[in-house]
């Protein structure tokens, strides 16, 4: 049964559905929110009630991940609620790629990112990409073991972005320390944001990068006020 | 035929196991973005040289360098065809350097991918740790170690192949982090007391926890653990604290000495088998191994 809501019960429900991770009528999880509509159907709802699209991302999506991002950063929840959320806010991104296109919703910016050359662990470069895109940018993501010329050459491509690299094993520090020097070198105005479990802001200032943050939310916030 | 582990630590015995092997490897040459596992087939003598070091260094029991030998993680090499070989040759090495008497544990990392994504099913899973299982057996393994995992379901799936394909005894170990609240969770969420029935429950002859950040937090572990358990044996591999980087080296901040220092009181949580991870040394093992027979003898 599809409900009526009026636009900013509906919003609101957007956004509540993305903070807890329900996906569409038929997903079990929640468990509480069985056979209730989920992100998917009510995005689905507002676009068809006239509800801006802008809206809908800054007013739904954008706010279920703040709200997942700072429960995930004070340990309130962890990484398989962070994931159910973006699989959510994935859900009703879709419904929204039309207006992107046409341009009449506009992201806040480009972050290109990815895992430091010799490192294959990706569960923590794509919690950071979802949370990321979920707060209303675009995010290139290059994968993992990307070599610095490849991060180059994609910066190089998409002038202005920023860029975030991530290096889960100790080891890969050093390539992670390669690859922000010589980025500094080639393409000094790029802002680069580091993070990974080994990584520290100590480590950060040392190797000239610009951010460091122990969690998504971090990151999030950083690059929000990088173009309030 | 000599005990089982878990016969072993019945009689009241501590054991001690082994240190780490990739940060091992890595001093020994292993560059970033090669695959570890693959020394086993081209550089035997310096995984060898390791299993030694370990035994040298008073361990009871040494692992395999076979941490990431699933076909998944082989996956990223291109080498998942050669998960049986990889895994065979991983428990050989260890076990001529062990010989009959000491124990060779084949260490089962993670697969890396999440089940609840759908990255993977349940199914591929199952038949990815079953494959390595039964190599790691297969090449002499005397019982098997899945270690650092995070994710309970993947736990349970990796114990139950274990088991059902080998008559080897299995450890399993979790990696947790201490939370803002001070409680102790793995990335996906679970605590030490979620872990305790649902690794018993699918087959666990031993359960633990390894890795996190150093020795220290492994009493309050093995304390939730024993809270939740009297008597299921308990293994702890714990890091040598967590790594800094310094002029182009990984610096790992608990020297053999403090590590040593923490072995009686995590003795007393009722840890029975206790080893390093990351950073580890068979120094640590040796200082770790001196508390360890000091303290039997005056039982």
């Amino acid at each position: 049964m599809i409900k009526n809501y009026k636009m900013d019960q509906l919003l609101e429900k957007i956004a509540y559905c993305i903070e807890y991770g329900k996906i569409n009528n038929i997903s079990p999880y929640p468990p509480d929110m069985k056979g209730q509509d989920g992100a998917d159907e009510l995005t689905r709802q507002a676009l068809e009630k006239g509800v801006p699209a802008s809206d809908i991302l800054t007013k739904a999506l954008v706010i279920g991940m703040q709200k997942i991002g700072v429960k995930f950063r004070e340990n309130k929840v962890f990484v398989p609620q962070v994931l159910m959320s973006a699989k959510a806010m994935n859900t009703a991104m879709v419904h929204l790629k039309p207006f992107f296109l046409s341009g009449e919703v506009k992201r806040k910016g480009t972050i290109i990112i990815g895992t430091v050359a010799g490192d294959l662990h990706d569960i923590g470069k794509n919690l950071v990409s979802m949370m990321i895109e979920g707060s209303g940018w675009e995010v290139i993501d290059l994968g993992v073991d990307v070599k610095t010329e490849k991060f180059i050459e994609s910066l190089k491509q998409h002038p202005g972005s920023f860029l975030g690299l991530s290096a889960l094993l100790t080891t890969t520090m050093g390539s992670m320390e390669k690859t922000v020097r010589e980025i500094k070198t080639q393409l000094p105005e790029t802002c680069i944001l580091i993070g990974g479990a080994p990584v520290n802001h100590e480590f950060s200032i040392k190797i000239g990068a610009d951010f460091y943050s122990p969690d998504p939310q971090g990151a999030v916030e950083f690059l929000n006020k990088k173009v309030a | 035929m000599k005990p089982t582990i878990s016969q072993l630590i019945s009689t009241g015995k501590v054991l001690v196991s082994d240190g780490a092997w990739g940060t091992f490897l890595q001093a020994k040459g292993l560059q970033p973005g090669e695959c570890p596992e693959l020394w086993n087939i081209d550089h035997s003598d310096d995984v060898l040289d390791i299993a030694k070091n370990y035994i040298a260094a008073g361990a009871d029991m040494i692992e395999t360098n076979s941490f990431g030998g699933n076909s998944f993680k082989l996956a990223n090499y291109g080498l998942q065809d050669r998960a049986i070989e990889i895994n065979r040759k991983a428990a050989e090495i260890s076990r001529k350097a062990a010989g009959q008497d000491k124990y060779v544990i084949g260490s089962i990392g993670p697969t890396g991918k999440i089940l609840m994504m759908g990255d993977v099913t349940e199914e591929e899973l199952y038949n990815a740790f079953k494959e390595q299982s039964m190599a790691l057996y297969e090449g002499g393994a005397d019982a098997l170690v899945i270690e650092t995992m995070t994710d309970l379901d993947e736990a349970r799936i990796a114990i139950k192949a274990a088991r059902e394909n080998t008559p080897c005894e299995v450890i399993c170990t979790m990696t947790f982090d201490r939370t803002l609240d001070g409680d102790y969770r793995s990335m996906m969420g679970a605590s030490p007391t979620d872990m305790v029935k649902t690794l018993i429950d699918a087959g666990a002859n031993i359960i633990g926890a390894n890795c996190s950040n150093g020795i220290e937090g492994m009493i309050s572990i093995t304390n939730e653990i024993r809270s939740e358990n009297k008597t299921i044996p308990v293994l702890i591999h714990a890091n040598a604290g967590m790594p800094k980087y310094q002029d182009g080296e990984t610096v790992f901040p608990e020297s053999p000495e403090m590590m040593a220092g923490f072995v009686p009181q995590l003795m007393k949580a009722g840890a029975n088998v206790i080893g390093g991870c990351c950073g580890t040394t068979p120094e640590h093992i040796k200082h770790i191994a001196g508390i360890v027979k000091k303290k039997d003898l005056l039982n």
